[in-house]
């Protein structure tokens, strides 16, 4: 299912204007990070792809349905998206109630409901924990909440708002699983991230933001190679890439494996 | 006589049995910056907590131990007696945003009106805060209409003002740019250069590397281990308890497992990773 957007325009009420002719494809099974400073207008252009957020101008289409012709309910069956901040998504007093509710919301019969429950919990390896309230959860498991209870609802088209944030290591690698079981189901991923080693490590295309427009758009390695540009939206290269240029490589390497192969030759 | 005495603390929440610090015995110097890090739930934001007086004057639980600042018991002091020498941002920013203001510059002026400073000085201050974080676009907007890392900034912003001889930030940086970030590192040198004392829990190991004057590692409310950023963030103690380092720590060690890495010790900075790894070209 693909997400086609169309010179999208974006204000809020106060007059903030957010998005300034965003034009963008994402194909079905792509894994795409959207990467660029603070205010540049990733979250809104998230909440777009779920109809959170209407275009004051421009046109979101999820497959075939225009985002405007279609209630948040219905395209919550087309897009899950994480929130940034889990404390704005989480409301059940258990994880299990809380990971169920998603596809018990969007009709589906008891058992499946079951089975996709269990799997994001297996998936976020939150299965220990499914009868603890969240709130009892630290702030970065709540995270992992919020993730599974997304990937409970099996949509073809999954968005992360900085899944990575605050999270340390352990919990960094378990998110970097969940996005490579959803590309292997095919699923289109597409995450928010400041975390520009994750980014190149987990993702194929990088698109960077930069008030409210596009600044850059391509292959991971294309986009993170250009230092000057990303600079201009308070974005660094990764640190190995940095490390590749200040060693005079003369491909971008992105990760470990590429830098350490480049050094051999 | 160091600034912060952390003596033998052990803390634990309300109606929980696992204590959240275990044993912490803790000496920071005026005008050091020390980095805690640690996995989820080690215990850096209960540390950050006690410091800032809010364990155990406004979580309650179990503690023994005391924490000292500037010659003074925080068991001995009330929360607003405390919070004059002490700033801490929480780790959600959106928990920091007091709700009774309009725009950005009254949220950050609102803790100066608070204990009476003059109007004047008030806007000056505001002014230099603003400046310190990069946010005086953002004057006059309403806190709430801000994204996640904006509003982190106003969070901190809103500490700085202050000028708190003792500054707690729990994660400050987490939701912030990758500039913006390794920008507030260095802002927090400055001021410890100045003669602020910093505690700053974070993941960010490059920018501890190159700005911090200490870490101290956490692990299940204890403490693993403590030093100079390089000597702890290159051990082997924290690689064996899966605690995050920088690429060009892990690319190091990998190379040295290959045999490709020949020097002895292992780079903490992009610096450090350049020569090292520039000698096996
Ligand atoms: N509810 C809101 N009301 C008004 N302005 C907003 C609101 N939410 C975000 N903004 C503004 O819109 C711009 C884009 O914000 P956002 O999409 O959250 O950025 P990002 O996620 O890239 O940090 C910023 O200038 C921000 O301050
Ligand atoms: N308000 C609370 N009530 C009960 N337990 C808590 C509370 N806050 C934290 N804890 C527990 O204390 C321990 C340390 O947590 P925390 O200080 O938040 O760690 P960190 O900041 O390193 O992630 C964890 O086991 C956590 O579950
Ligand atoms: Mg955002
Ligand atoms: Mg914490």
């Amino acid at each position: 299912m693909n997400i086609e957007i169309k010179s999208l325009h974006f204000a809020y009420p106060d007059g903030t204007e957010a998005l300034k002719g965003i034009s963008l494809t994402i194909a079905s099974g792509e894994q795409i990070a959207i990467v660029g400073q603070n205010g540049a207008g990733k979250t809104t252009l998230a909440r777009h792809l779920n109809g959170l957020l209407k275009p004051s101008g421009g046109t979101v289409f999820v497959g075939d349905w225009e985002t405007t012709q279609h209630p948040v309910a219905k395209l919550a069956a087309r897009v899950g998206y994480v929130f940034q901040n889990p404390d704005e998504q989480l409301f059940s007093r258990d994880v299990l109630t809380e990971v169920s509710f998603g596809p018990r919301n969007l009709g589906y019969a008891k058992e499946k409901v079951d089975a996709l429950a269990q799997r994001a919990l297996a998936l976020t390896e939150l299965s220990e924990k499914t009868e603890v309230n969240p709130y009892d959860l630290s702030p970065t498991w709540r995270k992992m909440v919020a993730l599974a209870s997304i990937i409970a609802m099996d949509t073809p088209i999954v968005v992360f708002d900085e899944p990575t944030t605050g999270q340390d290591a352990a919990n960094v690698a378990r998110i970097a699983r969940v996005v490579a079981e959803l590309k292997r189901e095919g699923k289109t991923v597409i995450a928010i991230t400041h975390d520009i080693d994750f980014c190149a490590e987990n993702f194929e295309r990088v698109v960077a933001l930069s008030r409210g427009q596009i600044l850059l758009d391509g292959a991971t390695r294309d986009v993170l190679g250009q230092e000057a540009v990303l600079a201009q939206t308070y974005v660094e290269p990764p640190q190995l890439t940095r490390l590749g240029k200040r060693l005079g490589l003369k491909e971008t390497v992105v990760n470990q494996e590429e830098l350490l192969q480049a050094l051999k030759k | 006589m160091a600034f912060v005495n952390v003596r033998n603390l052990t803390y634990a929440y309300p109606l929980t049995k696992q204590p959240a610090l275990q044993d912490i015995n803790l000496q920071i110097e005026e005008g050091e910056f020390v980095a805690l890090i640690g996995a989820n739930g080690a215990g850096k934001s209960t540390l950050c907590y006690a410091l800032a007086g809010f364990v155990p004057h406004f979580f309650k639980g179990e503690l023994q131990g005391e924490v000292e600042a500037d010659g003074k018991l925080s068991s001995q002091s009330t929360l607003s007696e405390w919070t004059l020498n002490v700033g801490l941002t929480f780790q959600n920013p959106f928990n920091q945003i007091s709700g009774a203001k309009y725009t950005v510059f009254e949220e950050i002026a609102f803790g100066l009106e608070n204990i009476g400073v003059p109007r004047e000085e008030i806007k000056v201050r505001v002014e230099e805060a603003l400046a310190l974080t990069d946010i005086r676009e953002l004057a006059r907007r309403s806190p709430y209409s801000l994204s996640g890392g904006q509003q982190q900034r106003v969070a901190l912003t809103s500490i700085l003002v202050m000028r708190p001889k003792l500054l707690v930030l729990d994660e400050p940086t987490s939701q912030m740019d990758p500039v913006g970030a390794k920008e507030v590192f260095s802002a927090v040198r400055k001021l410890a250069q100045e003669g602020m004392t910093v505690v700053m829990a974070e993941h960010k190991t490059e920018w501890i590397a190159r700005f911090a004057d200490r870490v101290v590692a956490l692990k299940e409310g204890r403490i693993l281990m403590q030093g100079a950023p390089r000597e702890v963030l290159t051990s082997d103690l924290l690689f064996e308890n899966g605690f995050g380092v920088s690429r060009y720590t892990s690319a190091a060690r990998e190379a040295r497992r290959r045999g490709l890495w020949t020097k002895k010790s292992l780079p903490v900075s992009l610096d450090e990773a350049a020569e090292g790894f520039g000698a096996i070209r």
